[in-house]
């Protein structure tokens, strides 16, 4: 790997993110999140989709109810959009833009795929039982010392350390 | 103080401030790697711990901020959201995501940068935990019960452990500093390399992990802002310097009769206190938290003169310096305790057999002065209370 590809030393790039949520949490008194995103994405499509099922059922009235613009004008909406330029313009200076499908040494694309969308719905429904994902719980909870943050990062890494060896030749065996 | 939304920044720019810290989020993500899921996965095999190092790393950092900025009082931490502990399902979701990490290879923070760079797997990602989220919103109902038991509210880990702040946040740099040797040693020998991680440049490895530890010890050993400001107050007070005014309390009786509205009169002892019993008109501010920048405006009003009294006079003279200090040059301390002033009214007022004249008009004042500041207090009663300023706790979170 030429030096131009290189990753930031792991040390280095976890000091920039923490100031990046320490700035966060002084401007605006909250954490950083990510999930809550997708399910402002989540919830717009059932409003589009399916307005009288949105209008009679409770979760997305609730929702509705804490988000008067609109499901999409939401705080996290916004920052996952700054989220993604800036990654895409990281991507750019260190040279790693390009359609890629990245995978262990054993598996076929489709399996990838299959892969990533599961394991994406089991994060998703995780995070709204848990609310709150690696970014919004466990990270931003360690930030305040949340004792309900700082579980839930227990029982995500917990959890993938317990089922890694069934999973092991998604990634690392032939 | 921060948090500088709403009070300093308009929350009309907090979708910009989003975007800017949003951005920052990303490239440090990207830039850490996360953006590869085999770099992310690698945690759960052993070689590669980049995710543990950037994580912790990020957290630790945060977290010593966090602290500082308060302890400087630069951060209303009593503002800031802290995530909610329900323990039941916090563990139940958080096992659910640890399955979508390892099977999926992302987290949705990292699918997201991933997918800006052009991952194709992290678009499937966000595709799935849509429909994940989606799911969820459908089988909310089942889920009702068990999502809202065990609510513990905004709880905070220290407070659990029964320990000090400062304490879990030493212990927790440790931790990450233990956790960042072990992991390097474990991820060299994975790997099937020699371990590399004690030796060769160990002078800044060791100056890394000494500024983390050194900035908490600092914070452990000097005193707050909050604490400083007193001590020198204190210091100031016996030296002579800077007496309060006082008054006393047939002055106050007087003066609540007949123009309470020019006068603040403020109680300083705990609220039970307070509802026990207080001086007609009067608000209650303990003395702990009078220090608050949210009772600034309400100390500083140049209409009125604020009468601080408490459980002993030297309570209500604390409390005058505080005010003093925070730049109210009137203020005024009651020379009596709230106890004396109530049985100095609300007693029995006797007047001895062959009265001197300024006896038998202190009496005959004490009781009329009881009856009027009854009827001052009832009417304020009734009428809307003085506007608070009410500080709430910041909305955050996944929602």
């Amino acid at each position: 790997m030429d030096q131009k590809n290189k990753f930031m030393n792991p040390y280095l790039a976890g000091v920039l993110l923490g100031f990046v949520l320490l700035a966060t949490i002084y401007i605006t008194g909250r954490g950083l999140g990510a999930s809550g995103a997708m399910k402002s994405v989540a919830v717009t499509t059932v409003k589009a989709t399916s307005p009288d099922h949105y209008e009679s059922t409770a979760y997305y009235q609730d929702y509705a109810a804490d988000h008067p613009d609109g499901p999409m004008k939401s705080w996290l909406v916004f920052e996952m959009l700054g989220v993604l330029i800036g990654a895409f313009l990281s991507g750019a200076l260190s040279g790693r833009l390009g359609l890629k499908l990245e995978k262990g040494p054993g598996v076929t694309n489709t399996t990838r795929i299959i892969g990533a969308i599961i394991g994406g719905m089991l994060f998703g429904f995780g995070s709204q039982l848990g609310r709150g994902c690696t970014s919004g719980s466990a990270l931003s909870g360690m930030a305040v010392m949340s004792f309900g943050g700082i579980i839930t990062m227990f029982a995500i890494f917990g959890g993938a350390y317990a089922l890694a060896w069934f999973f092991r030749k998604l990634w690392i065996t032939r | 103080m921060a948090p500088l939304i709403p009070e300093i920044i308009s929350p009309e720019y907090n979708y910009l401030v989003a975007l800017i810290v949003g951005l920052g989020f990303g490239f440090a993500l990207e830039q850490a790697g996360f953006s590869s899921t085999r770099k992310l996965v690698g945690l759960f095999y052993g070689y590669d711990f980049t995710v543990l190092k950037v994580f912790f790393t990020a957290g630790v950092t945060a977290m010593i901020g966090v602290v500082l900025l308060s302890h400087l009082e630069m951060l209303n931490t009593d503002i800031i959201f802290v995530n909610p502990t329900f323990l039941p399902s916090a563990i139940t979701g958080g096992i659910i995501m640890g399955a979508g990490f390892i099977i999926g290879g992302f987290c949705p923070g990292t699918s997201a940068a991933a997918a800006a760079i052009g991952k194709l797997d992290g678009w499937a990602f966000i595709g799935g935990a849509t429909i994940g989220i989606f799911a969820f919103g459908e089988v909310f109902p089942l889920l009702e019960d068990f999502y809202l038991a065990g609510n513990q509210g905004p709880l905070l880990f220290y407070d659990v452990l029964g320990i000090e702040r400062i304490t879990f946040a030493l212990i927790l740099t440790a931790v990450a500093i233990f956790a960042f040797v072990a992991t390097g040693m474990i991820e060299d020998k994975v790997n099937k390399k020699p371990v590399h991680i004690l030796s060769g440049n160990w002078k800044k490895k060791t100056i890394a992990a000494a500024i983390p530890l050194a900035v908490v010890l600092l914070i452990m050993i000097t005193p707050s802002r909050k604490e400083f400001t007193m001590e020198k107050l204190e210091a100031r007070a016996a030296a002579g310097e800077c007496k309060p005014d006082l008054i006393d309390a047939d002055k106050l009786a007087f003066e609540l009769m007949n123009n309470y509205y020019h006068y603040n009169v403020i109680d300083v002892r705990s609220p039970e206190e307070y509802e026990e019993f207080h001086i007609a008109t009067a608000i209650n501010i303990p003395l702990d938290d009078l220090h608050s920048t949210a009772y600034r405006e309400l100390l500083n009003q140049r209409i009125q003169t604020n009468v601080f009294y408490g459980a002993s006079p030297a309570q209500a003279k604390k409390a005058c310096l505080v005010a003093r200090y925070h730049g109210n040059t009137t203020s005024l301390a009651l020379d009596v305790t709230a106890e004396d002033f109530r049985n100095t009214f609300y007693g029995e007022i006797n007047i001895p057999e062959n009265p001197t004249k300024s006896e038998q008009t202190v009496a005959l004042f004490r009781r009329r002065a009881a009856e009027k500041m009854k009827e001052i207090e009832a009417n304020l009663a009734s009428r809307e209370k003085p506007v608070q300023k009410k500080v709430t706790r910041v909305q955050g979170g996944c929602s």
